[in-house]
């Protein structure tokens, strides 16, 4: 049994690789995936990488959303494709409708790029099993447009449900509502992400590598529920 | 208005022409009409007038740089694949892969506008780099600006620092290394040098030539448009059309999205074989690109003008070929490669149009709508400009200056004045961290950044199999420039040099960026042959190449020139980036010494610049024998595992290099200043040569015994520490309790340092984020 993770390219993204290397680094297969292409490979699951996809010149992910392959991971992940949506791929979620929320411009208008604590909250989704709760992790943020904001009832019903996958600790590095670093959605296949994972996964290059637990929760997943 | 076409000039030689306008002079004028035999057609002329500016020919530089090619080992340099005078030379660094690396300056768009400046100017490297067939992997940014509590340095620094950002961080790489030197002489005038590296393998190293004939000439990438069309703004608005297009503004405008598709769709035509020669561009625009790859292939070339995709359909053939407008690149394709081509391009959404074909005329002609506008040798526009021998003139206060040292100034000799003196420096701008310009870059992006700022070096894995790596720093205290160009250059190489090396990188390779006032001026010109004569000496004597580079003339404001800052990059290899040595020391009871020699030699040096406002003096010795021992002893070091941490002796000397230590790992030390030394020289000369290293105990007697058998002094200045703080009772976050203490002089906690050391950028540019 094979995890076969799919990481999309859209024009502009940036962090493909690097979430493809931590997909093979944690025992996955990495799948490419083309914005243009409806066909999503049948792959296990998919990750939305970072970057400025289209340019990001209009709202952050709101032309990613119509691309040919968002709307076959639009539409396997309300039948149970796990994905996960690393900083740009975030924003891609919530303007798709799959994560409640929106992300907006830092509050101190700067893009910031710093090793950035997190404690993980949620550890009942497929893509944080491997964390235990409350584990507080080191991994690099890096964003412009990275301020999470919901309304209040949002924001209640998420902490309720226990859908907050990770708060930021120390500072809040762009003004999140609550310090929400990450959220869920209800099934907790779907989560979102500011800070990047995917390049903390080894030592030489990364702060850690607590950003591993990811992408093997979601590789121990698979090969688990495999036939 | 009638298009002035070839004939239509030999018929009418009489018409006057802009030329002066354009920035030509008089005899420059006549030459073109010489080796016409007519007057040039205004596009003709608008060809000659950019591409023999002072930007794009460096007909005042060209005599002096001469020295880089003719300054080499005998039988050449072995390093080197491809040498000066290409787009950007190559560096062979092992295992078949090769490496490319250049600087360019945009200082003068980046004053004037500073975050389009500054972010083309990384545009405009980065096509460079991928014009050698290589796929970008890391950029710098050295910068120059006035004093940085000066109102226009709030206006051009925040400007600077988001457009650097702005436009690397979405083209997707890293950006590891620079520097931010703040100086009253930049204040109308700041330096924006934007450095890019490249790797490739051997096989696909590309070069700019227009060969075969029959081959197409494709421009692809972004539309042309009516930007960054300087000189030319004053032919359209003088002599053409009144109704056209007004002035537009010299400044261009970049699309960092639009430049991220141009490299994913070159390396894929590059990769797929489908392109024979390549050209970026850049400054010029058409004029450069058709005129230098006609003028490096063997024969000629045809260009349909008309043809060029336009974003401005009003534009003029003058304006189409003198356009900056940036994200653009130029391929040479065979014909039965060009469908192959075109749906590369079209895959990645990037526009492409066949422009011209290779021809055996040896001209380089040009239709517009069917009417010849351009008939020229291509070499006489490309190559073959003006070269001018420029009249030199030693400055005339220079003999006063160096006799003015900074060695006599009164010293701080109390622990309390030392302890002072040290927060006063750590806090000064120059010294200060510069987290809040380089938390604004993406560093992590592509997962290979293995070191960046403010780490000695930026360093970069290129092959994850076998984990070899490079590694570039830039630098120059141009104030030491100032005060011996020849000198000054060597040690700005020496700095670099050594940066490179004490993070266990073999220094392989130099380029540079010369920023100097007018070359008109005879003591600017004397600066500036001073100091190319020292790098050149400095490189040979180091035996590593020149691989290209940038003049910058013209940086003054009023009649006050910068201080010279010739910016010096190098670039090492190591075979393995594991090895490398961070510059954060290691666990308590690891061992601290100081390599090389400490003299009094404060002239030039931060300390004299911040405590008494002064310069004056000579600069330090330069000893390039003892620099290149330096080396050994640091890479043999990292190679062998004995050292855990190295970290350079330069700007603030010791003292600097201690602090910055300390805070990088949140460690404190015992620390003890050598028996023949005052403690302020230990602490703040700024004496070349230099690294502070960190030992373990169990590698101290390998380790000492090497130095001892090599000749290069060490001693040992102190022990790290972590308990000294929770006695002395420092709480505070991070760093709690952790000190630096300076044995019966004084001792400092970190927290107080780092409040010193981190709030000075933060306090004069907004806070912004909070920490």
């Amino acid at each position: 049994m094979t995890a076969r993770i799919g990481v999309v390219t859209f024009p502009g993204s940036l962090d493909d690789r690097d979430a493809a290397r931590a997909i093979r680094i944690a025992g996955g297969e990495p799948v490419v995936l083309w914005h243009a292409d409806a066909d999503v490979r049948g792959v296990d699951a998919v990750v939305l990488p970072g970057g400025f996809s289209y340019g990001d010149y209009l709202r952050c992910g709101a032309i990613a959303k119509f691309a040919p392959v968002m709307g076959t991971v639009i539409e396997q992940a309300r039948t149970g494709l796990p994905v996960l949506g690393i900083c740009n791929g975030f924003q891609i979620l919530c303007e798709s409708h799959l994560l409640p929320g929106a992300l907006t411009r830092n509050d101190h208008l700067h893009f910031i790029c710093r090793d950035q604590r997190l404690r993980i909250d949620a550890t009942d989704t497929v893509w944080t099993a491997a964390y235990t709760p409350g584990e507080e992790i080191v991994i690099p943020l890096k964003n412009g447009e990275g301020g999470y904001v919901a309304d209040e009832s949002t924001l209640d019903a998420l902490e309720a449900e226990g859908r907050v996958v990770a708060r930021y600790l120390e500072v809040n590095p762009n003004g999140s509502r609550r310090d929400i670093a990450g959220v869920a959605d209800p099934t907790g296949r779907i989560v979102g992400l500011m800070p990047h994972p995917e390049h903390a996964v080894e030592a030489l290059t990364g702060p850690s590598t607590d950003g591993l637990g990811f992408f093997a929760s979601m590789v121990t997943s698979l090969i688990e529920s495999a036939p | 208005m009638t298009l002035d076409t070839v004939t239509h000039a030999a018929e009418h030689p009489e018409d006057d022409q802009p030329f002066a306008e354009l920035g030509l002079r008089p005899e420059e004028y006549d030459r073109i009409c010489e080796i016409l035999g007519r007057r040039p057609t205004s596009s003709e002329l608008a060809m000659y007038s950019v591409m023999w500016s002072e930007h794009c020919s460096y007909k005042s530089s060209k005599v002096h740089l001469r020295q880089f090619g003719n300054k080499q080992p005998e039988g050449g340099w072995p390093q080197l694949m491809v040498g000066i005078g290409e787009n950007a030379g190559v560096v062979d660094v092992g295992d078949g892969w090769a490496v490319t690396f250049k600087i360019e300056s945009h200082n003068h768009p980046s004053f004037i506008e500073p975050y389009q400046g500054a972010a083309t100017g990384v545009g405009g490297i980065v096509r460079d780099i991928l014009s050698m067939g290589a796929r970008p992997i890391a950029i710098a940014d050295p910068l120059r600006f006035g004093p940085a509590d000066a109102p226009d340095t709030k206006r051009v620094l925040p400007g600077v620092v988001a457009g650097i950002g702005g436009y690397g961080n979405c083209l997707g790489l890293p950006t590891i290394g620079g520097e931010t030197v703040f100086d009253a002489s930049y204040a109308g005038n700041p330096l924006v040098n934007a450095l890019c590296i490249g790797a490739m393998r051997h096989e696909d190293v590309h070069l700019a030539s227009a060969r075969g004939v029959g081959n197409l000439i494709v421009l692809y990438g972004a539309r042309t448009g009516g930007d960054g069309i300087g000189g030319v703004s004053v032919l359209a608005s003088e002599t053409f059309d009144a109704e056209g297009p007004a002035k537009r503004p010299a400044v261009q405008v970049g699309d960092p999205f639009m430049e991220k598709l141009l490299i994913e769709a070159t390396l894929e035509v590059l990769h797929t074989g489908l392109v024979e020669g390549i050209q970026d561009l850049g400054g010029a625009g058409i004029s450069c690109a058709t005129s230098e790859l006609a003028s490096n292939g063997e024969g000629g070339m045809h260009v349909w003008l008309d043809r060029v995709l336009l974003r401005d359909s009003s534009l003029s053939p003058e304006e189409i070929l003198m356009s900056e407008s940036q994200e653009r690149m130029c391929a040479v394709v065979t014909p039965d490669n060009i469908d192959a081509f075109m749906a590369i391009c079209a895959k990645w959404d990037v526009e492409a149009v066949v422009i011209g074909e290779v021809n055996d005329s040896g001209r380089l002609t040009i239709d517009y709508h069917g009417e010849r506008i351009v008939d020229v040798p291509p070499r006489t526009v490309a190559h073959e400009g003006p070269v001018y021998q420029r009249p030199m003139s030693r400055p005339m206060d220079l003999d006063a200056l160096q006799a003015d040292s900074s060695d006599v100034l009164p010293r701080p000799t109390t622990g309390a004045e030392l302890k002072k003196t040290l927060l006063t420096m750590v806090a000064s701008a120059n010294l200060a961290s510069k987290a809040w310009i380089t938390d604004q870059y993406d560093r992590y992006v592509l997962g290979n950044t293995v070191l960046a700022q403010p780490e000695d070096t930026g360093m970069v894995r290129i092959d994850e199999s076998s984990g070899r790596g490079v590694a570039v720093s830039t630098d120059c205290n141009g104030r030491f420039v100032r005060l011996d160009p020849y000198a000054g250059t060597q040690l700005a190489l020496a700095e670099a040099y050594r940066n490179v090396a004490v993070s266990g990188a073999r220094p392989t390779a130099v380029s540079n960026c010369l920023n100097f006032g007018s070359p008109e001026d005879p003591e600017v010109m004397w600066t500036f042959a001073e100091a190319v004569r020292g790098l050149a000496d400095g490189c040979l004597e180091l035996g590593i190449p020149v691989t290209g580079g940038n003049v910058s003339f013209y940086n003054s404001t009023a009649d006050t020139a910068i201080l010279p800052t010739p910016v010096i990059a190098v670039l090492g290899v190591i075979d393995d980036v594991e090895r490398r040595t961070p510059m954060a020391w290691g666990p308590d009871g690891e061992l601290i010494y100081l390599l090389g020699d400490t003299r009094a030699e404060f002239s030039g040096s931060e300390w004299a610049h911040v405590m008494h406002g002064h310069l004056g003096g000579q600069p330090p010795r330069v000893d390039l024998a003892r620099e290149a021992l330096l080396a050994d002893i640091c890479i043999a070091g990292s190679r062998d595992g004995m050292l855990t941490a190295a970290h350079d002796v330069a700007d603030g000397g010791v003292a600097q290099t201690l602090v910055e230590m300390a805070l990088r790992a949140g460690v404190g030390a015992r620390l003890w200043v050598p028996d023949d030394l005052d403690a302020a020289m230990f602490l703040w000369s700024e004496s070349a040569g230099r690294a502070v290293v960190v030992v373990a105990r169990s590698e101290e007697m390998r380790f000492t015994d090497m130095c001892a058998a090599r000749g290069m002094p060490a001693t040992r200045i102190g022990v790290v520490d972590s308990g000294l703080g929770a006695e002395l009772g420092f709480t505070s976050s991070g760093d709690a309790g952790q000190v630096l203490d300076l044995s019966g002089k004084f001792t400092v906690s970190l927290a107080q340092l780092r409040e010193a050391y981190e709030g000075t950028l933060p306090d004069l540019f907004d806070s912004g984020f909070s920490r």
